[in-house]
């Protein structure tokens, strides 16, 4: 570690991962529930596994950008953090917070919760992925406020690198696009109106910015390509992001009662968005080929390419295959929307953290790179949770194009219920491709136990 | 990616277009809220509907169902609920969960009121009233 203060990034990882995993046991939860209807019902029934499962993947992810944020500003700026003694506080406090969350979603119903947490002063909850209390959501403000405190008054004493101030701007913008949650209007055409503006413009906006300068800050650790080259990319590739992103907003914008115009829009711009991920793709082989020096770390090298590759195919090229309105007209809020949902969210972001971890990881704990044996099983790791995510992604596109055709395409349409019947057998195998999921997780967390002989780093 | 072309000419770029694209943006949102009022049936926003909504919200329901095409995938599209099943059997259905049949999906029982319940079916017709364009394709969601 070159800075005493990056450590503060070590619990931020540690969090990430515990929490990654109740997210994949609540995924498994909900995936059984999909074939075995009243498994666990009424103690956990399928709303509230839900919301846990889609909530703690947006914490974790949070928790993994907030400690990589921590690991790369003082390195970026050559300085040490503003405040050590604050970026701890502010963990326990959002450690805590979303831990109370989870166990309010688990043990209250969530009407109860609502009114206990003061849902009757602002109504805010109850909306998909912003379900957290009032109380949550002005926790998570106050956390972010003091996170980007933290690293603006870091950067504005030192160095100021375009990876660092592309970052900063990503993570000030989710702080920013995160206060339309706190705006919900009684009408319906509005609300979901807005509410794209925190999901949309979070994950197919501002967030690639953030995921933009991980990639390229691993890629210049690991492969000692110029900085000036790899600034470069990275800027080409955030152009592409936002000038197809933003409009391409539009394509949530086809059937929510808003103008017809957003169908050209909408289809147009984001029929565009795959063209920055594919360049990503692009980016990471370019820079590990021309790479100068050899890295003893090939695990995190392993985990930028599947960054590029696994976040062009599931945000890319599944997000293109439903994306243009006549298409989208079938295909909305079918299993082909969690089939893209899945692969996205672990090819894109779920993918760029593992990568930060993997690489920064070992700094923290004295050595430049995990040993050899501790390295393969990492990679072990790796293949086994992109393979199986590779399948449930399938299993899910198979499914949905058959629900619609059943159940909306055909000239005797059945009903939502008879068509989840009918499409069954590909669920138990999304449910077998998810057990496989966990057998990669748990081989990834041994990974951080196994020892061996290691160097110790620089 | 030449020699000629900088990274300070990327950086130009991207500075340049975001601001272009986030702009043009704007302008579609402001249009929009121009366009809505023709579209999103505000008309018939009354205090039951208002009601009904904050149930909807209260209640996670979207945690299954999804309402014009968001939300979950678990349970059936309630955009069009109303003219699919009309108001007496959304009303009944709602009362009798859960079904407890074995191994069937199952929904809770919230043990509303009457009025609570005509509060839901009022905001489940606001929403199947809005124009969506025609979606979805057909009645059964």
């Amino acid at each position: 570690m070159q800075y005493k203060s990056q450590a503060v990034a070590k619990p931020y990882f540690i969090a990430a991962i515990a929490l990654f995993t109740g997210q994949i046991l609540f995924g498994l939860i909900m995936g059984l529930q999909y074939v075995i209807g009243d498994f666990l019902f009424p103690a956990i029934p399928f709303n509230v596994a839900r919301m846990v499962h889609t909530n703690l993947l947006i914490v974790w992810l949070l928790f993994g950008f907030m400690g990589a944020a921590y690991y790369m500003i003082p390195e970026e700026t050559e300085t040490e953090l503003f405040s050590p003694k604050l970026a701890i506080a502010m963990f326990w406090i959002f450690l805590v917070a979303g831990a109370l969350t989870i166990v309010g979603y688990l043990t209250v119903p969530y009407a109860t919760l609502a009114k206990l947490t003061g849902n009757d002063i602002l109504a805010t909850m109850g909306r998909e992925f912003l379900e957290q209390p009032l109380i949550t959501k002005v926790g998570i403000v106050v956390v972010a406020l003091a996170f980007l405190f933290n690293l603006t008054m870091t950067m504005l004493k030192g160095r100021k690198t375009s990876i660092s101030l592309v970052l900063m701007l990503g993570l000030w913008g989710l702080a920013i696009f995160f206060l339309f949650s706190f705006y919900n209007p009684h009408n319906l055409v509005l609300d979901k109106f807005f509410w794209w503006w925190v999901v949309h413009l979070w994950v197919e906006g501002v967030w690639e910015l953030i995921l933009g300068a991980l990639l390229a800050f691993v890629l210049i650790k690991v492969t000692g390509v110029d900085r000036e080259v790899i600034e470069k990319w990275l800027y080409v590739i955030i152009t592409l992001t936002l000038i197809t992103g933003i409009i391409g907003t539009g394509h949530h914008y086809f059937w929510i009662g808003t103008p017809e115009y957003w169908q050209w829009w909408g289809s147009i711009f984001s029929a565009l968005e795959p063209i920055p991920f594919f360049a990503m793709t692009v980016f990471a082989f370019n820079m590990v080929n021309r790479r100068r020096r050899d890295h003893p770390n090939k695990a995190a090298t392993l985990w930028a390419l599947g960054t590029g590759v696994m976040s062009f195919l599931g945000a890319g090229v599944w997000g293109f295959l439903h994306t243009l309105a006549p298409v989208n007209y079938y295909t909305h809020g079918t299993q082909v929307t969690a089939a893209h949902g899945h692969m996205a969210f672990y090819g894109a972001y779920a993918m760029v953290v593992l990568c930060i971890i993997s690489y920064a990881m070992p700094i923290l704990r004295g050595r430049a790179a995990n040993s050899a044996k501790a390295q393969v099983l990492e990679m072990w790791s790796f293949w086994l949770m992109t393979v199986s995510m590779v399948f449930i992604t399938l299993f899910l596109t198979a499914a949905g194009i058959l629900q619609v055709w059943l159940q909306r395409f055909s000239d005797t349409p059945i009903s939502f219920m008879a068509a989840q019947d009918q499409i069954s057998l590909f669920y138990w195998m999304r449910e077998g491709a998810g057990v496989f999921f966990l057998i990669g997780l748990v081989v990834y967390i041994i990974s951080f136990f196994v020892k061996g002989e290691t160097k110790a780093a620089a | 990616m030449s020699g000629t072309f900088t990274k300070s000419m990327a950086r130009n770029i991207f500075y340049g277009g975001t601001v272009f694209f986030a702009l043009l943006f704007l302008a579609l949102s402001f249009d929009t809220m121009k366009e809505i009022p023709k579209r999103d049936n505000r008309a018939n926003l009354t205090e039951s509907v208002i009601a009904g909504k904050k149930l909807w919200e209260v209640n996670n329901c979207i945690g299954c169902h999804s309402l014009l095409g968001e939300g979950a995938y678990f349970a059936p599209e309630l955009g069009n609920v109303y003219p699919r099943r009309g108001p007496e059997f959304i009303k009944a259905w709602i009362q009798a969960m859960p079904t407890g049949a074995p191994g069937r999906r199952q929904m809770p029982n919230f043990g509303f009121t009457d009025k609570e319940l005509d509060d839901l079916v009022a905001f489940l017709k606001y929403s199947s009233e809005i124009n969506t364009a025609n979606w979805p394709p057909n009645i059964e969601g």
